[in-house]
């Protein structure tokens, strides 16, 4: 009797050990993440003034701001939103309604999967053979390609499955009242599934906003306020990215100030997504 | 009536375009990366990967330094992210309250969704000062690499082990406690075998992204062409040495040799996925004809 109660008394010690150490793993990683975050937004907070927003960029010594990489990344990101949302949701489209051979639809979405993990650096050498270097200088537009390259498979592959997850009842339905195929999917489809594709959207549109890299020799950065696309485009993530290198106190501050409005932006956006997607399982 | 089939033309063929898109960009990158390349391959040959010769001025060029950083540093982030998002998942799913299950679990989503460059910058200000005082030097390294790499890759990872962890019936944990087995008996011989397809699935996805990992690295690995004997010097891999080098280079074989790199990196990463969905989806059919 004794000896079993030894035995039941050695597996519980060992399990409440193994408890114990995952607990210390999840705390440990848990505290690691939120020590990131937190000196990210004291330290940029405290960066923060309305000299970031009103100046532009300029030498170290001379009390700039981020005004025009700011809007530089907007325009970038945007440019990239308009040209990647409908390619992509179109391309998804066509996969789940209009593709007659189950066969190639499957290789087009194993394509996508393998885009979707292809490096963004990678992508941004390519825009470099294929765009910069034709044109002889880097550009905005290049900048706006390479990022609605990162961002097309994956509204594509959300959209593809959103799509699938409109019961096919409905589609007949419509069909039957003799609209016509497009339609049924302008007007019942994609009605059904518009949650789910708004939010591939916004998640591709997040993770492009935080993008360096396929910047690196695309757009590269400029110091002045543009709009014109056709030169280096100002962007944020770049700057920040200089500033944090440099030697310099103040741009080192001042890429701590933009990390932080980086940061707010995207957690917002991300937030969205939450809220959108709790509302709409309520509704259910 | 022939408004309506024009339109409907119009929608078709703008989505077959799209969705071949996908396909022409990807077949697009090989080729162009493999032409661009190809005064380095012609010159080096397969010795580049052997090579670690990295000298622009003599114009000789190898990439064996960077393809070891890239390797190692994944290796080492995987080695420290796959026990720390295990134990998050275990601790999220079995230990915690269930009112801060939905906080913590939401939080580590949105972590997820922080930019790389902001985990870059943290490195460097406030992991390679450490771990310099710790180790003695500056820091830079391999080791710092891949600890911010670990960090950054936590989020994803831990977010699929978590997910997959909850799809484990109840029934099935009930049962085994019925018998008699412990709560870590549970988690090793049930929950881990059955979600472990998913599991594999996020750790090879989140390899594929420490892999191609690009700025958070190139703050902290050091640049350096060196072969780090030891974890604590400074090194390079081969998305840092893109976006160091990539402005720099000044003649034909030396951006060559960058492309070439470009292309090494390219098919790591598409081997990894591809090895990844054929497994996986071998695993899933046949568990589909084992439940049949």
């Amino acid at each position: 009797m004794k000896k079993k109660n030894l035995i039941i008394n050695k597996r519980m010690r060992y399990s409440q050990a193994i408890l114990v150490i995952s607990s210390i793993f999840a705390l440990l990683a848990l505290s690691i993440l939120f020590l990131i975050l937190g000196t990210l937004f004291y330290k940029g907070f405290h960066a923060l003034g309305l000299n970031i927003f009103l100046k532009d960029t300029a030498s170290p010594w001379e009390n700039g701001g981020l005004r025009n990489v700011i809007i530089g990344q907007l325009i970038l990101s945007f440019g990239a939103l308009l040209i990647g949302m409908p390619l992509g949701v179109l391309g998804g489209t066509y996969l789940r309604e209009y593709a007659k051979n189950p066969r190639l639809a499957n290789i087009i979405r194993n394509i996508n999967d393998v885009m979707m993990a292809t490096p963004s650096i990678v992508i941004a050498t390519f825009i470099y053979a294929v765009i910069v270097v034709p044109m002889g200088h880097f550009s905005g537009w290049a900048g706006i390609i390479a990022l609605s390259i990162i961002m097309l498979p994956i509204i594509l592959k959300t959209t593809d499955d959103m799509l699938s997850l409109v019961p096919d009842s409905l589609r007949e339905a419509s069909m039957a009242l003799g609209s016509p195929k497009y339609k049924t999917i302008l007007n019942v489809v994609y009605r059904g599934a518009k949650t789910g594709i708004l939010t591939g959207i916004l998640l591709a549109f997040s993770r492009i906003t935080g993008e360096v890299a396929p910047l690196l020799f695309t757009s590269l950065n400029s110091a002045f306020f543009t709009f014109n696309l056709n030169q280096p485009f100002p962007s944020l993530t770049i700057t920040m990215f200089q500033y944090a290198s440099s030697p310099y106190k103040e741009w080192q501050e001042l890429g701590f100030g933009g990390a932080f409005l980086l940061a707010l932006f995207i957690l917002g956006i991300n937030i969205t997504i939450k809220i959108i997607l709790h509302k709409n399982k309520g509704k259910k | 009536m022939s408004k309506f089939i024009i339109r409907e033309k119009l929608f078709f063929h703008a989505g077959r375009i799209f969705a071949f898109l996908c396909l022409a960009i990807l077949l697009g990158i090989f080729i162009v990366l493999l032409i661009q390349s190809l005064p380095a391959i012609k010159n080096f040959g397969f010795s580049f990967i052997l090579s670690s010769q990295w000298s622009p001025n003599q114009e000789k060029f190898g990439g064996l330094s960077a393809i070891y950083g890239s390797l190692m540093g994944t290796i080492l982030a995987m080695i420290f992210a796959i026990p720390l998002s295990l134990g998050i998942s275990i601790f999220l799913n079995e230990i915690c309250p269930k009112r801060l299950k939905n906080i913590i679990g939401s939080s580590i989503d949105l972590l997820a969704a922080i930019p790389s460059i902001v985990y870059g910058m943290w490195g460097l200000f406030y992991l390679t000062p450490v771990i310099g005082k710790i180790f003695g030097g500056m820091g830079l390294g391999i080791l710092s690499a891949s600890i911010i790499l670990s960090i950054m890759i936590l989020p994803i990872m831990s977010a699929i082990t978590r997910d997959c962890m909850q799809t484990t019936p109840d029934i099935l944990k009930e049962s085994a406690y019925a018998l008699g087995a412990t709560k870590s008996e549970v988690i090793k011989d049930v929950i881990i075998p059955y979600v472990k397809i998913g599991i594999i699935g996020g750790i090879i996805l989140s390899l594929g992204r420490a892999l191609g990992e690009t700025m958070a690295v190139t703050f902290v690995i050091g640049n350096s062409h060196k072969i780090a004997t030891s974890l604590l010097t400074p090194a390079t891999n081969i998305p840092a040495t893109l976006a160091n080098e990539f402005a720099e280079a000044d003649s034909e074989i030396y951006y060559s040799s960058l492309f070439y790199l470009a292309l090494i990196l390219f098919c790591l990463s598409f081997l990894i996925i591809a090895t990844a969905k054929f497994y996986l989806m071998k695993k899933i059919q046949q568990n589909h004809q084992g439940k049949k």
